[in-house]
C-alpha cells in the first residue's frame, strides 16, 4: 500500500480521521548524524512523559560525530515504546519507522514488520543521495516497499515552505525539518505540543529567529497531518497506570549524577568525580559540574589515571572520591583501584560499559566488564560491584554503592552499560525524606589495643573489618599509608609470610561480608522449572520475554542481580530449587561463568555481543525452547 | 568560552593551614620507623633537611601530608612523622591533586624520583606544573633507576653503561629543570642533598609559594650511580661549575666569588659564561626571579647540561599567578552564593507529571 503525499500533495475533502486506541506503540526516528534524530526521539520522548504514558528509549548512534553525509555509517536513530501500561524495554521493532534520507531507510526497514508503517522524507531520494548507499532504482518507486504503509512526505520543502515569511535562508530553513517530523508524529499520536515549544524557545533563547523557525516547522508538521489528510488514522495511547506519585524522564547518566549527588548529601561530605572523558560516560561530568552547588568539586583530569588518583587522594583528605569511566578506562585505572584496596578507602568507580575490546564499539552497548571488575587487578584484589537495571534504577544502585564504600572502606565498581546511561524511562522521583542517612564518623582518637596512645590506623571495627577512616588534620593520629603490605593492626610495612596471607584473607572476608539484600525470585506460577538469571540492562528484555513466555501458558522465574560482588547470600539456595538455570548475557558468559564456579550449578548460558539489548522475542524463545526441550525434574 | 577571573586574594604557600604556636623540633618529625635506604644514600641528607625545615615553618604537624610514589625516595613518607601516602608509581601528584583541591587546610607535599617524575610519571608531573597546584614537589635525581637495581633513568647522561644499556644508553636526557619551566611553572628552583643550607632556603621559599614549587635535589646513589654529582662537591670544582642564584643580584660565581658572570647573547637570547675581567659586572645578568616570561628562567636552565660543567642552582622562577586548588574552591562557593543545595529541586526538575491514585 502506498499513499503520495508528496510537496504538492492535494487535500482530499474533509473528513475527520479515524482514532484507533493501542496500548503500546514504537516509533524508530531514523536520520543522518547531522539530522537531529537524538533531538527530535528526545523530545516526543518528553511529550509522551508529560501525557503520562509508560516509556522506554533506545538511542542508537555512530562513534563519528559527523560521518560522510546520506552514508550507511553516518545514521543515527533513536527508538522510543510508549504506552498505557508498565513496560520493561523500547520495544523489538518500530511499528512506525521515520526515514529522513535512503541511508536511514536502507538501515532501518528491514526491522519494520509488515504492515508498519514508513513515513520518508522524499526531499533526499535524489538520485546522488541513492546512489551513495547503492540504491539502483528508487525504492519509493518500485514495490520494494510494498508490505509496508508508505507515507512520502517532502520533509524539506514542506519546512522550507513554513519557514518563507521568516527570511531564513533556504539551508537554515531545511534544518529544521525535524521539527516537521516531529510535528507530524506528535499530531498522530496526539500528544501535547507546549512542553516541545517551550523547549525550542529555551534551547535558542540567543537566537530567537531559529527558536521561531523550529517552531513554525513544528506546527507546520502538526498542520501538514490535520490538513491534508493523507493519514487516514490517528492513535491514541493513554496515560499509563503506573504507581501514584510525581514523575520525570530521566536517563542512566542523569540518575547517576543525581544519585551522586544525593548520596554527597546522605553522607554529608563534599564530593570530588576525579574524570577523563569518554563515552558514553561523559554525560555523568557534563551533568555534575553543574551541580557544584552541592559541593561538588569536578576535575576533568589529564588522563584516566589521574582522575581516579585524584578521587582517591580526596578520599584520603575524607571526601568522597569518585571516577566515571568505561572499559578501556578502566583497564587505566586498575592499578589505582588495587591501591584504594590496598589502603581501604572508599571510592566509587563507575564504568559504563561500551562493545570491546580495545576500543571496540564506542557507542553500542555490551555488558563485557564483568570479570575485568571481578578479577582485573594483580593480587588477590576483590572489589564490590553493584549494577544498575535500568535507567532510573541507577540512582538508588550509585546510593547502594555509596553505602557500601563508606561503610566498609572499600573501592566500589558500579557497572552500568551504553543502554541504561542513555536510554530513558519515567522516574518515580524519589523524597528526599527518604533516601538513607549514609554519614560517617572519622576517627578521632588513638585506639592501639596495647594502651600505648598511638594510632593504629588497620585496627579493624570487628563487624564489618573495616578500618578507621583518619584524616589529615586529626591531631595524635599521624600515620602512613600505601601500596605495600601492612601489618595487621597497626599498619607498618610488613613483609611477613604468614602476616601476608592473614591480611589477603582478611581484605577477602571483608567484601564477602558486606551486606547486600537476598535475590527476588519473580515466578507468579510457583510452579516454574526454569530460572532466568540476569544483571544489568538485560532486566527489561527478560522481564518483556517472560511476560511472553507466562501470557502463552508457559511458566518461568527470573531473578535479576543488583549485587555482582558478592553474591545475595541465598542465590546457592535459589538456584538449587530449578532444574534449569539460564542465564542471558551480551557477553560470551561471564555471569555464567562465576555461578558455574562459585555454586556448581549446571547454567545455561546465552549469549549475544551485537552492540544493542536482547530483543524480547528472541528470549522468549530460548525460554521456551528450554521449557519445552529440557526439562529434567 | 569565556575566561572568568575569580579576582582571587594573593595568598602565601602556607596561608589557610593552621598553625602552631608552641616549639617544634626536628625529632618530633621523625616517625618511629627505621629508616632503609643503602647506607650512605643521599636520601639520608635530605630527609634530615627537610625534618629540620619543618619546624620553621610553625604549622600544625598533623595538617602536613607527604605523598610519594614508588622508587628509593618514596619511602619518604614513611619516615615523617605526619600524615602520609606511598601511592604509586609516577602518580603522587594526581593523587596530591585530589587531596589539595578539596583540603586548603594542609601543606600537601610530593616525594618523588627521576623516573618516578619524569619517566613513568612524565604527564601528571607536566600538567600538574600547568595547573599550579598548590603542592610541593622535591624531585631527587640521582640519574639511575635504584630500586629496580640500576638501569638507566630519563636523567641518565646519553651513552649510559648499564645493566640494561650495556651497549651505552641512547636516550637524550631530561633537563628536569628546562622540562618544569617548559610547562610555565610558577616555581623551580634546584639544590644538592649535600649543602644542607642552600636546600633548607630553597625549601623555605618552595613553602612559602603559593602553587606548584617544584625543586630538583641533585641526589647520589652510592650503590648505582656514585658520584654522579662529585664534582659539583669537590673544593675547587664546585666554584667553577656551581652557578647559585641570588634573586636580585648578578649571576656570577667562580674561585673568587665573581671571576665568572652569567651574560646574555644578544643575537641568540641565549646566555653564556663570560669572564667577569672581560666583559665588565655590568654585562652580567641580575637574577630576577619574579620575570613573568618563562623564557627567562629556561634560558638559565639550559646554562646546565649533563656534564655538570656548569650548574645553575637556586631559585629560578617564583611567580604569582592563580592556582587551580584554590579557584576550583571559589567556584563551588560561587555557585553555593549563587545557588541554594535544593535536592528535593533538583531530583524533580522542571518536567514532571503525577499519577494520582
Amino acid at each position: 500500500m502506498s499513499v503520495d503525499v508528496g510537496g504538492n500533495g492535494s487535500s482530499s475533502p474533509e473528513a475527520d480521521p479515524e482514532v484507533r486506541k493501542l496500548d503500546r506503540v514504537v516509533i524508530r526516528f531514523a536520520g543522518d548524524s547531522g539530522d537531529g534524530m537524538q533531538l527530535t526521539g528526545d523530545r516526543f520522548t518528553s511529550e509522551a512523559a508529560a501525557f503520562g504514558n509508560d516509556l522506554a528509549t533506545l538511542p542508537n548512534f555512530p562513534a563519528e560525530i559527523r560521518a560522510p553525509q546520506g552514508t550507511l555509517p553516518g545514521v543515527s536513530s533513536f527508538q522510543l515504546h510508549f504506552a498505557d501500561y508498565d513496560i520493561l524495554t523500547p520495544g523489538d521493532r518500530p511499528d512506525v519507522l521515520v526515514a529522513m534520507n535512503p541511508a536511514a531507510l536502507k538501515a532501518n526497514y528491514r526491522d519494520l514488520p509488515p504492515g508498519g508503517m514508513l513515513i520518508v522524507n522524499t526531499d533526499e531520494f535524489t538520485k546522488r543521495n541513492l546512489a551513495k548507499v547503492g540504491y539502483e532504482t528508487n525504492p519509493l518507486e518500485d514495490d520494494s516497499l510494498a508490505s509496508f504503509q508508505v507515507h512520502k512526505v517532502a520533509m524539506a520543502t514542506q519546512t522550507q515552505g513554513a519557514l518563507e515569511s521568516t527570511g531564513l535562508g533556504k539551508k537554515d530553513a531545511e534544518r529544521a525539518k525535524n521539527m516537521f517530523a516531529l510535528g507530524l508524529l506528535s499530531w498522530m499520536y496526539h500528544r501535547p505540543t507546549e512542553g516541545t515549544e517551550r523547549f525550542l524557545r529555551e534551547k535558542f533563547a540567543r537566537k530567537p529567529d531559529i527558536a521561531e523557525a523550529n517552531v513554525l516547522a513544528f506546527r507546520a508538521g502538526w498542520n501538514y497531518g490535520e490538513t491534508t489528510e493523507s493519514f487516514a488514522v490517528t492513535y491514541q495511547v493513554a496515560p499509563a497506570k503506573l504507581a501514584t506519585g510525581t514523575y520525570r524522564q530521566i536517563t542512566g547518566n542523569s540518575a547517576l549524577a543525581y544519585g551522586i549527588v544525593a548520596a554527597g548529601q546522605c553522607s554529608k561530605l563534599p564530593i570530588l568525580l576525579g574524570t577523563y572523558p569518554i563515552t558514553p560516560a561523559s554525560d555523568i561530568l557534563h551533568e555534575l559540574s553543574k551541580h557544584k552547588n552541592f559541593g561538588i568539586t569536578t576535575f576533568q583530569a589529564e588522563d584516566e589515571i589521574a582522575g581516579i588518583g585524584a578521587a582517591l587522594g580526596a578520599s584520603y583528605g575524607g571526601a568522597l572520591g569518585m571516577t566515571t569511566t568505561s572499559g578501556p578506562g578502566i583497564a587505566l585505572k586498575s592499578e589505582t583501584i588495587g591501591l584504594a584496596v590496598m589502603t581501604e578507602l572508599p571510592l566509587i568507580v563507575i564504568d559504563v560499559q561500551r562493545g570491546g575490546p580495545s576500543t571496540g564499539l564506542p557507542t553500542k552497548t555490551e555488558q563485557a566488564d564483568l570479570l575485568q571488575a571481578m578479577f582485573g587487578r594483580n593480587g588477590e584484589a576483590p572489589v564490590p560491584i553493584v549494577a544498575p537495571q535500568s535507567p532510573a534504577d541507577c540512582f538508588p544502585a550509585i546510593i547502594d554503592a555509596v553505602r557500601i564504600a563508606l561503610t566498609y572502606r572499600t573501592p566500589v565498581l558500579l557497572l552500568s552499560d551504553g543502554a541504561i546511561a542513555n536510554g530513558s524511562e519515567p522516574w518515580l522521583v524519589p523524597s528526599v525524606a527518604d533516601l538513607p542517612d549514609l554519614s560517617v564518623r572519622f576517627a578521632t582518637e588513638p585506639n592501639a589495643p596495647d594502651g600505648s596512645g598511638e594510632f593504629w590506623p588497620y585496627l579493624r571495627d570487628p563487624e564489618t573489618l573495616a578500618r578507621p577512616w583518619a584524616i589529615p588534620g586529626t591531631a595524635g593520629l599521624e600515620h602512613r599509608i600505601g601500596g605495600l603490605e601492612k601489618q595487621d593492626g597497626n599498619g607498618n610495612i610488613s613483609y611477613d609470610p604468614d602476616n601476608h596471607d592473614k591480611m589477603v584473607r582478611l581484605r577477602q572476608a571483608k567484601i564477602d561480608g558486606i551486606e547486600v539484600p537476598d535475590v527476588v525470585v519473580d515466578d507468579p506460577s510457583g510452579e516454574a522449572s526454569v530460572l532466568v538469571v540476569g544483571w544489568g540492562s538485560t532486566f527489561g528484555p527478560i522481564g518483556a520475554a517472560a511476560r511472553r513466555v507466562r501470557n502463552a501458558g508457559g511458566k518461568v522465574a527470573t531473578a535479576h542481580l543488583r549485587h555482582l560482588n558478592p553474591l545475595p547470600a541465598n542465590l546457592g539456595d535459589v538456584l538449587a530449587g530449578y532444574s534449569r538455570v539460564v542465564v542471558p548475557e551480551m557477553n560470551l558468559g561471564q555471569l555464567a561463568l562465576l555461578l558455574r564456579a562459585k555454586y556448581l550449578v549446571d547454567a545455561v548460558s546465552y549469549t549475544k555481543v551485537a552492540g544493542l539489548p536482547f530483543k524480547a522475542e528472541e528470549l522468549q524463545h530460548v525460554f521456551t525452547d528450554i521449557i519445552e526441550g529440557g526439562v529434567k525434574r | 568560552m569565556t575566561a572568568i577571573d575569580l579576582g582571587l586574594p594573593s595568598l602565601g604557600g602556607t596561608d589557610l593551614v593552621p598553625t602552631f604556636d608552641g616549639k617544634q623540633s626536628a625529632k618530633e618529625y621523625k616517625s618511629d620507623q627505621e629508616v632503609r635506604w643503602c647506607p650512605g644514600c643521599g636520601d639520608y641528607a635530605v630527609l634530615a633537611a627537610v625534618q629540620g625545615f619543618m619546624p620553621q615553618l610553625g604549622l600544625r604537624r598533623e595538617n602536613i601530608v607527604f605523598v610519594s610514589g614508588i622508587g628509593c625516595s618514596s619511602r619518604f613518607p614513611y619516615y615523617m612523622n605526619t600524615y602520609g601516602v606511598h601511592s604509586i608509581h609516577g602518580r603522587a601528584p594526581a593523587l596530591a591533586t585530589g587531596l589539595a583541591v578539596s583540603r586548603p587546610d594542609l601543606s600537601v607535599w610530593v616525594v618523588t624520583g627521576d623516573g618516578d617524575a619524569l619517566s613513568i610519571g612524565g604527564n601528571h608531573l607536566m600538567h600538574t606544573l600547568r595547573r599550579n597546584v598548590n603542592l610541593k614537589i622535591l624531585l631527587f635525581n640521582n640519574r639511575i633507576y635504584g630500586l629496580t637495581k640500576g638501569q638507566y633513568s630519563p636523567t641518565s647522561e646519553q651513552g649510559k653503561i648499564t645493566k640494561s644499556t650495556p651497549m651505552g644508553s641512547l636516550d637524550h636526557p631530561f633537563n628536569p629543570v628546562s622540562l618544569a619551566l617548559g610547562a610555565e611553572a610558577s616555581f623551580v628552583a634546584r639544590a644538592l642533598d649535600s649543602d644542607r643550607k642552600q636546600l633548607t632556603e630553597v625549601l623555605r621559599a618552595a613553602a612559602e609559594h603559593r602553587g606548584t614549587a617544584l625543586v630538583e635535589i641533585y641526589q647520589n646513589c652510592p650503590i648505582f650511580n656514585d658520584g654522579a654529582f662529585e664534582v659539583l662537591k669537590e673544593p675547587g670544582e664546585r666554584e667553577r661549575r656551581i652557578v647559585n642564584l641570588v634573586h636580585g643580584e648578578p649571576i656570577v660565581f667562580g674561585t673568587e666569588g665573581c671571576e665568572y658572570g652569567v651574560v646574555r647573547d644578544l643575537a641568540t637570547g641565549a646566555f653564556g659564561v663570560r669572564k667577569v675581567a672581560e666583559v665588565g659586572l655590568d654585562s652580567v645578568v641580575v637574577h630576577d626571579r619574579t620575570v613573568q616570561d618563562p623564557s627567562y628562567a629556561f634560558a638559565l636552565s639550559r646554562l646546565t647540561g649533563s656534564d655538570l660543567a656548569h650548574t645553575v642552582t637556586g631559585v629560578f622562577r617564583a611567580v604569582q599567578r592563580p592556582t587551580y586548588d584554590d579557584q576550583a574552591r571559589a567556584q563551588v562557593e560561587e555557585a553555593k552564593a549563587a545557588k541554594p543545595a535544593d535536592l528535593q529541586g533538583l531530583l524533580r526538575g522542571n518536567d514532571t507529571w503525577t499519577v494520582a491514585g
